[in-house]
């Protein structure tokens, strides 16, 4: 089994080059991600490289598909698509698009517009349930995302349904694209919320690999409830001038700020 | 055409087990049927049309043909992004029905008058539009959606609308379907075209005087990608009138227009006649609003 903080240095490692490749942007809400990733992709999933269609795969969805460069660098390093293919990342016609695209080998489905990834990760959880399948489906949600209705519609469903199959993951860094989520559309008190709407909530520091593991591995946490993690993050995590700095929402690093990101990335492998 | 379609869907899931259906809490005394048979496959969304149609997509990206259902509106522009991208741009097997469309629900309002709904669905590359102009184009169309699984629009009319044809025909998206021959045709180059429940405006107006020498075909299927196939048709007529309960903008005849017109050999002359702008907003019988809008019975 792959050590997951080794996995997601190499994941941040690879999400910066690219960003700063294709001059992309949201490489912040990517580093955000890459603890979860690397935990999802290296401990928690049932997923197979050689097969990444089999039938009894656990379906991973990431709704915010901006931060899709940490998924493919996951599936770089596990092997479902060659390393030199996240060299194409944001190049003409490349499959591996600024938003999670589907033309990937391992990916499920394409996202870019929030909002849309609960509701179809429900409906494969309840596909499952009809279909006596034992496989789960995990969503990793933004924080600003929760502003879309739809993810509400498909709460109330998947608790009303039942659906213990079916893990959510908040992505909690408390910035979105403008500013704090705080002052844009407070969601708090979040966990409450969740709870009111018939899940079952648990948070974690969404950095702490041993804490992500418990949480992701147990899930479902009560029988006949879908399961909500709320991770609280650090936007931009690993590299200095990108921690909770609300411009590399937009921004693509310098030449020199991509040595300096890579520096201190090499420097936390040492510690 | 609401009763064909749940009998056509009930046969169709006696055969097939991933035929499943969702309903956005719409559809009383109609899909009954289908839910005491196959409770299993029964799934009342509630009044949610976006989880509806990205659950919709979930679930058929699992192996499932899914059929949404609800009225005008609300199963197309209230999620028209879920049908987009999550249906379209997956090439996903489902099905959005609505039922009412045109001015079916005429009385109830403009929020109920689906009369848009044309220009949405076929902006989206890989959506087929099934509007049927008779119960027996319902089951036809029911028949090859299921055969061909893709995302689909079917355009339901409520008005127990009759049968135009014998028998269930065939169909394949882009392919006319000859329902009458004119009543005094010298050369049979001139035709009524009708897709959806305007078929029974055809039929009516083939009597007038102005129509006489009109033959009537219906095509219940199309999209963008049976455009080119319009042009071979369209070369046997040398006057097309087309007739649809939509607005004129990104309508059917606007569809045909853009296949045909400047092509070579297609020397048809061209009519649209879909409705005016002044049905937005008024309300009346479905026939009333259709007469305002320029699509009176003769």
């Amino acid at each position: 089994m792959v050590e997951t903080t080794v996995l997601a240095r190499a994941i941040r490692r690879n999400a910066v080059q690219m960003v700063r490749r294709a001059k992309a942007s949201h490489i912040a809400s990517a580093l955000s991600i890459c603890d979860i990733v690397a935990v999802l992709y290296g401990r928690v999933l049932t997923i197979n490289p050689a097969m990444p269609k089999a039938a009894d795969r656990d379906r991973f969805i990431l709704s915010k598909g901006h931060g899709c460069v940490a998924v493919y660098a996951a599936l770089a390093e596990c092997g479902f698509i060659a390393k030199e293919d996240l060299l194409t990342y944001g190049q003409d016609h490349s499959p591996l698009m600024n938003h999670i695209s589907h033309k990937v080998p391992g990916v499920e489905f394409s996202t870019g517009s929030l909002g849309h990834g609960l509701p179809f990760g429900t409906g494969k959880a309840l596909a499952a349930k009809r279909m006596k399948a034992a496989w789960k489906t995990y969503v990793l949600l933004s924080d600003g995302e929760l502003g879309e209705g739809s993810n509400w519609e498909a709460m109330m469903f998947a608790s009303h349904h039942g659906l213990d199959n079916l893990v959510a993951i908040v992505d909690y860094n408390k910035l979105q694209s403008l500013t704090t989520v705080d002052k844009t559309l407070r969601i708090e008190p979040l966990a409450a919320k969740f709870s009111a709407f018939g899940w079952s909530v648990q948070e974690v520091d969404g950095h702490d690999h041993a804490a992500l593991a418990t949480a992701l591995g147990s899930a479902p946490w009560a029988p006949g409830r879908p399961s909500i993690l709320i991770a609280h993050t650090t936007k931009g995590k690993g590299v200095s001038f990108m921690e909770n700095r609300v411009e590399w929402h937009y921004r693509t690093p310098s030449t020199e700020q991509l040595a300096q990101a890579l520096n201190e990335l090499q420097e936390q492998s040492h510690a | 055409m609401r009763n064909a379609f749940v009998e056509e869907l009930v046969e169709l899931a006696a055969i097939h087990d991933h035929i499943a259906l969702v309903v956005g809490d719409l559809g009383y005394s109609v899909v009954e049927p289908f839910a005491d048979r196959f409770p299993d496959r029964f799934i009342n969304a509630g009044v949610a049309e976006q989880n509806m149609t990205g659950l919709a997509a979930g679930m058929a990206s699992e192996g499932y043909h899914i059929f949404t259902y609800s009225i005008a509106n609300f199963p197309t522009f209230r999620c028209a992004e879920q049908i987009r991208n999550d249906v379209d741009y997956h090439q996903l097997p489902v099905t959005v029905v609505a039922v009412g469309g045109g001015l079916a629900y005429g009385a109830l309002g403009y929020s109920h008058h689906a009369v848009q709904d044309y220009a949405l669905m076929r902006s989206f590359p890989n959506m087929l539009i099934a509007a049927p102009g008779d119960p027996m184009e319902v089951r036809a169309c029911m028949r090859y959606l299921v055969a061909h699984p893709q995302p689909s629009y079917l355009r339901l009319g409520k008005a127990g609308e009759p049968n135009f044809h014998s028998a269930v025909p065939e169909v394949q998206p882009g392919r006319w379907l000859k329902v009458a021959d004119s009543q005094h045709s010298a050369d049979g180059k001139r035709t009524l075209l009708s897709t959806g429940a305007t078929l029974g405006i055809a039929m009516d107006w083939r009597n007038a005087p102005e129509y006489e020498q009109h033959s009537v075909y219906s095509l219940p299927l199309w999209s963008m990608a049976s455009k080119a196939e319009q042009v071979a048709a369209a070369k046997k007529f040398d006057e097309i009138v087309t007739l649809e309960d939509h607005l004129v903008d990104g309508g059917f005849g606007s569809w045909m227009m853009e296949a045909i017109v400047g092509k070579p050999g297609v020397g048809a002359r061209i009519v649209v006649h879909a409705l005016k702008s002044d049905v937005c907003g008024t309300v009346g019988s479905q026939s009333t609003l259709n007469t305002l809008g320029g699509l009176g019975m003769s």
